[in-house]
């Protein structure tokens, strides 16, 4: 059963201009998007900044308003920033791009990881530390570690600190908004690690936000592509990996860098060769006004964006 | 690749900063020669001084705060003990650079054209004509559909691709024979990453110069460098030409790196994790192998005491002599066997 249910989702932003700050134009950041995310799958939103990614995942966890459209979850619509149900506020949770932005530096992790507990429940100082502490245990951090300050940790640790902000509450959804892209390399593998672990502990649904499609294709079991507020192909990890259709896909993933060295003239021509095919054939990608046509079914996992045949 | 002509040689090169009123080496004991017509890549974790040298190099660490020791020789001549006035005849011609994060590297009140300009006119005599034509020249060359355009617009008008095409108009004006590029694509997106790894190939091909490519990204690494130099906790622990690095990583840790890359082709469920972390610089390890506390279990006799380069093939070096003994822990299919590319196309 689908857990989230989006559909024709559209985030429109007015553009404010002339001498009395009329609204003179949209910026249409997210135009009619639909999917479904089933529960305890990882659902990854790719795309370049700019293609109203995060935008999406803000605005269903509830920071930005939406224009029109629905978001279901659990089949209940959704309400809008002020009006939503406190349950629903507390199912659906959020990790940070930026561990070093995201935990504010004045605070013990003790205090951050209990935030949402004290919003939200009632609880004894006891029962509170204690529940911190099971959660320090759930992403590998000693129990004495809640009395330190966010600057002892390393980048890793920080943003698995922000895990447990968003685990504190028992949430059914997470959505995680590029949380590697500051990260090193090593470090990226930890937390890719670990939010994979803890996903399949807890049972959780996770809907990943990111530009890099090689991780994505790590982490996801279904992708989406998107790309000027609308989605351009979506399908399972394998439909978009090895049979992309849409030709912004096969350009995202002809950007990744190979890694073997041997096959280096072999994939700068590829990715000449799919550039050159992206210049030729944008326009039947597109129609007159420049804009992403509507999603047509290619298999039973796989549609993507294109002129309808015939 | 050793009969090119030396550009850069960068004698045993050691970086200290002042902190809390002692100096911390970030950079220790590193020496490495750049050759025309190649590019090589510094690769490492962030905090292993990769940048540190870079800034070495082009003397931008501030004064008063950092020393550093030790020879860089260009073309001959030691740049380490040039005035800041000497330093700026060669900075910016002879030597460019490419900045990592392209909107703090411009000046938000100058247009693009009059940033690339301002080289020009500090380094040849051109008259205004001249100069105009050769940043229009210089705009179309790195790529930039409409020069004339883009030469009137101000930083905050393009596009992150843009700008880092602008910074690399202005590394390349004077045509210098050493470039160095500090993380040139990790603040872009990944389509546009590929337009500049495309664009920073074919400058090496038409320029004859030479390139310290410096990153974190082990995939702009195999698309680009023909040598690569690993840097750990200020030292070199492992440099060899690219292929030879990728198929063949002798040193602890550039195997461990290689391993964490999450990979499109090959999907594993668990990614390689270096423990622990970089130890900061005044906690650095200056005795025996700095990466030992990493892979505490390998056995200590593993390690040398004074560990040092050892040529184990022809121009592939690696420190200490813990890689003979060295093994993963918990060993899953992947890991098993060290090469972990497969073709993706």
């Amino acid at each position: 059963m689908s857990i989230l249910q989006v559909r024709n989702l559209k985030v429109h932003f007015p553009v404010k201009g002339g001498l009395l700050r009329r609204t003179v134009d949209t910026m249409k950041a997210v135009d009619g998007i639909s999917i479904d995310i089933k529960e305890g799958q990882t659902y990854g939103l790719v795309g370049e900044s700019g293609s109203g990614k995060t935008t999406m995942g803000r605005s269903i966890i509830g920071l930005t308003d939406k224009t029109s459209g629905s978001i279901l979850f659990k089949g209940v619509e959704l309400k809008n920033k002020r009006k939503r149900s406190k349950k629903d506020l507390r199912d659906i949770q959020m990790i940070f791009q930026d561990p070093y932005s995201s935990l504010n530096p004045k605070k013990r992790v003790l205090d951050i990881v209990a935030e949402p507990l004290r919003n939200y429940e009632k609880n004894t100082k006891w029962t509170e530390k204690h529940k911190v502490e099971v959660l320090m245990d759930q992403i590998g951090l000693t129990p004495e570690s809640i009395y330190k300050y966010p600057h002892e940790f390393s980048g890793g640790q920080r943003q698995r600190i922000g895990v447990a902000r968003a685990l504190a509450l028992h949430p059914k959804l997470i959505i995680a908004d590029e949380p590697v892209s500051a990260l090193d390399v090593s470090v990226q593998a930890q937390v890719l690690n670990f939010l994979k672990e803890i996903q399949t502990n807890l049972h959780l649904t996770l809907l990943f936000i990111s530009h890099d499609i090689g991780v994505v294709r790590h982490m996801c079991d279904r992708i989406g592509v998107m790309y000027k507020g609308r989605l351009v192909e979506e399908g399972s990890s394998n439909d978009i990996y090895h049979n992309p259709q849409h030709i912004y896909t096969k350009r995202l993933i002809a950007a990744v860098p190979d890694i073997n060295p041997e096959n280096r003239e072999k994939h700068s021509k590829h990715r000449k060769k799919i550039r050159e095919e992206y210049e030729q054939t944008y326009k039947d990608y597109f129609d007159d006004e420049g804009e992403v046509m509507d999603m047509i079914s290619i298999s039973k996992t796989h549609s993507a964006a294109l002129q309808r045949k015939g | 690749m050793t009969n090119n002509k030396i550009i850069l040689k960068i004698n045993n090169i050691k970086t200290s900063f002042k902190i809390e009123g002692g100096f911390y080496e970030a950079v220790d004991g590193v020496s490495i020669n750049v050759y025309e017509n190649e590019v090589l890549a510094i690769v490492g974790e962030s905090g292993c001084g990769k940048s540190a040298l870079a800034y070495s190099i082009m003397g931008l660490h501030e004064r008063s705060k950092t020393m550093v020791e030790g020879d860089l020789l260009f073309k001959g001549q030691n740049i380490n003990d040039l005035t800041e006035s000497s330093l700026n005849k060669i900075r910016g011609k002879e030597i460019g650079m490419i900045f990592q994060d392209p909107l703090a590297a411009l000046n938000p009140l100058m247009k693009a054209g009059h940033q690339i300009e301002e080289v020009l006119i500090l380094h040849t005599n051109m008259t205004k004509n001249q100069r105009y034509k050769k940043v229009i020249s210089l705009l179309d060359e790195v790529g930039i559909p409409s020069p004339d355009t883009v030469y009137q617009q101000y930083p905050h008008e393009l596009s992150g691709g843009m700008r880092q095409r602008v910074i690399i108009a202005i590394a390349i004006a004077c045509a210098p024979s050493l470039l160095i590029a500090d993380e040139p694509t990790t603040a872009l997106d990944a389509t546009i990453q590929g337009q500049i790894i495309e664009l920073l190939e074919n400058l090496k091909l038409s320029k004859d110069a030479g390139v310290l490519l410096i990153t974190h990204d082990l995939g702009v690494v195999a698309e680009i460098a023909d040598r690569v130099a690993v840097m750990y906790a200020g030292e070199l622990v492992e440099i060899a030409d690219v292929k030879t690095l990728f198929k063949t990583p002798q040193h602890p840790y550039t195997r461990s790196l290689l391993n964490s890359v999450p990979s499109v082709s090959d999907l594993q469920s668990q990614l390689h994790v270096i423990q622990g972390k970089v130890p900061p610089i005044q906690h650095l390890p200056r005795k025996g192998c700095r990466f030992k506390e990493r892979i505490p279990w390998i056995r200590d006799e593993a390690h040398e005491s004074h560990p040092e380069l050892h040529e184990v093939a022809r121009n592939h070096y690696v420190r200490c002599t813990c890689y003979k003994d060295f093994y993963f822990q918990n060993v899953t299919p992947r890991e098993e066997k060290p090469n972990v590319y497969t073709s993706s196309t």
